[in-house]
């Protein structure tokens, strides 16, 4: 069970790195350092235990490992920042235990620069979730992906405090 | 090199108050728009548009008429206040007293009523150094259309004094987003309107989100992208019949449509096999064929006058810029390099220019690319600016800006005049001008 998360996280590094080098989007000291500290021991105990918790949780409990469902990205980037990735690790173990279950993963953008844009920007913010979910066992078909883009603002407001807000992915399930 | 459009002298500024008295005094504007001019910088060409006489069945023709010119940034209107006289007919002239004011030159007209809900506008364009008549026409029309009316002298004129075609009697498309009920209860509208704002008409209305409305080249259908069934599809619609198909509903993107020049075909932006990329639909039998190939974002196509080329907006240098590709497909070539962020490129009618969203320190605005000389010019000044289009002979450029509110802005081609189009309720955004 242990090589099995050690190789996921390992999987999950190496593409992240690919991916968000190749879309020449990668910050200097960004996610590839952070995720090497990471796999020291402290995230993957983390996974281990949101694992265990989520499995036993609803996903409408209020203060349970599901309750957070919103994933903030940096301006122009479609990187899943550190802080995040328990979000999306307690929604991919519940998902990858419960095969019935679905999610639309909506991604949006913040209001700056061209609105077709900033669709394909959340579309790629949605992708980036998508492809961490799946890693970790999620199934194909329990991910739909829409883009909204910077059509429907979380928070209005024409600052960065808007705007770090309207920059998301929203998960967002189908089924209960 | 970037140009900046904002030499605004103290001698510019009071021209620009006197307009903005101008148009105060003697504009009768609806409640639901108004016009707000933010910058404006001396022309050329001055010109004195006497209110019409005559009970007009709306605002007064004369004052839309001088709105209109104002707007292109080719004329220095003379304000109603400076007028040395209120003349209606070519023998109540008095030229010396025009000239000597330094116009060069002077329309005037009147309107009469003719029958029920008939009316007739006579007008006369006089070169007021010379004292010759231009132009002496007579419009009838039906109180509808007395604005429509007025935006048709304005192009007989600018058409008379620069040799171009006039593009006032036009029309324009945006997305109106109502949010009476906040955030949950947006309602978006794509909306059809004159030139000027006006006339606003309901085209297709949704709580889901309506963007990238595209005219047909002939001006009787708009291509769009509405998420009401929850995810993106392009459909195409009659203005005439309403009658709507739903051209594209692929799973992922289904965004950014571009009619071709010749109408059969529609570039668009689709994710159908992983990632945004270009591909062009010929209409007649629905089949598409992919122009793009890369990992980044590839979106936003636009068609160059002879058809042969896209210029579209990619990220794969990592940062979005323009690039130019053969509508065959094949290498793409980048054509912007100024500035972090270029995007929404749209050609000029006359396709020596491209207009675009450039992002710069943290504002975007819209700047023009000149092909030929590659220079870029920025002509808007906003913080927020974004989704330019090109009025059909070229003169101003639509699009939409960021004061408190999203509302629609025009900037003429030359850069001197900007003005504000905003509704007082709803948002305005991705404005698209008729051909």
């Amino acid at each position: 069970m242990k090589f099995i998360q050690i190789a996921a996280l390992l999987l999950i590094a190496s593409i992240c790195a690919s991916g968000c080098s190749s879309s020449g989007r990668t910050k200097p000291g960004g996610m590839g350092s952070e995720f090497g500290n990471a796999g020291d021991g402290s995230v993957n105990g983390n996974y281990g235990s949101a694992g265990a918790q989520s499995n036993g949780y609803s996903v409408d409990d209020q203060s349970g490992p599901l309750a957070k469902r919103i994933i903030y990205f940096v301006y122009d980037s479609n990187e899943v920042q550190p802080e995040y990735m328990p979000i999306v690790t307690n929604h991919a173990n519940y998902l990858a235990s419960n095969r019935g279950k679905t999610v639309v993963l909506e991604g949006h953008a913040d209001e700056r620069g061209s609105p077709e844009y900033n669709i394909a920007l959340g579309e790629q913010r949605a992708q980036s979730v998508a492809k961490l979910m799946k890693l970790q066992g999620v199934g194909e078909a329990q991910i739909q992906i829409v883009s909204f883009g910077e059509e429907k603002a979380a928070v209005s407001g024409h600052d960065e405090n808007a705007w770090q807000q309207n920059r998301r992915v929203e998960i967002n399930y189908t089924e209960h | 090199m970037i140009l900046s459009g904002e030499n605004v002298s103290i001698k510019n500024l009071v021209a620009t108050l006197l307009g903005v008295c101008l148009l105060m005094i003697s504009s009768n504007t609806p409640a639901e728009l108004t016009v707000e001019i933010s910058k404006s910088v001396e022309s050329n060409v001055s010109i004195a548009i006497v209110p019409f006489g005559g009970t007009q069945p709306g605002e007064n023709l004369g004052s839309i008429v001088a709105a209109d010119l104002h707007r292109s940034g080719r004329f220095k209107i003379l304000p109603d206040s400076q007028m040395p006289e209120r003349p209606h007919t070519p023998d109540e002239v008095h030229f010396d007293a025009w000239k000597s004011l330094g116009q060069d030159n002077l329309v005037i007209g009147q309107v009469k009523q003719t029958g029920t809900d008939q009316y007739s506008a006579e007008f006369q364009l006089f070169d007021a150094v010379r004292g010759t008549q231009l132009v002496s026409t007579s419009l009838s029309f039906a109180s509808s259309d007395s604005r429509r009316t007025a935006h048709r002298i304005a192009d007989l004129i600018y058409k008379q004094l620069t040799g171009e075609d006039g593009a006032f009697a036009t029309r324009i498309a945006y997305v109106s987003v109502s949010s009476a009920d906040g955030a949950k209860g947006r309602r978006y509208m794509l909306q059809v309107a004159d030139a000027d704002g006006y006339n606003p008409q309901t085209i297709v209305g949704s709580p889901e989100p309506i963007m990238s409305p595209a005219w047909s080249p002939d001006g009787k259908k708009i291509a769009y992208v509405s998420f009401e069934n929850k995810r993106s599809a392009i459909y195409m619609q009659n203005l005439a019949s309403k009658d709507r198909q739903k051209v594209s509903e692929l799973p992922g993107i289904n965004g950014a449509p571009a009619w071709s020049p010749d109408g059969t075909q529609l570039a668009m932006t689709l994710s159908k096999d992983g990632n945004p990329e270009i591909y062009i639909m010929t209409l007649a039998n629905r089949s598409l064929r992919r122009v793009t190939d890369h990992f980044a974002i590839d979106t936003e196509p636009t068609w160059t006058k002879d058809g042969s080329q896209l210029v579209f907006t990619s990220d794969r240098g990592g940062k979005p810029q323009l690039y130019s590709v053969s509508s065959n497909g094949g290498q793409p070539e980048r054509i912007t390099y100024e500035g972090d962020y270029n995007a929404r490129g749209v050609f000029s009618p006359d396709g020596k220019s491209l207009s675009l969203v450039h992002g710069n320190g943290g504002d975007y605005r819209i700047a023009v690319l000149d092909i030929a000389s590659k220079q870029l010019r920025v002509l808007s000044s906003g913080r927020l600016d974004e989704s330019p289009s090109f009025a059909p002979n070229g003169s101003m450029i639509l699009y939409a800006s960021q004061n408190g509110k999203a509302g629609l802005s025009t900037v003429s081609s030359n850069g001197k005049v900007k003005e504000n189009l905003s509704s007082s309720g709803n948002e305005m955004r991705e404005p698209a001008w008729s051909p």
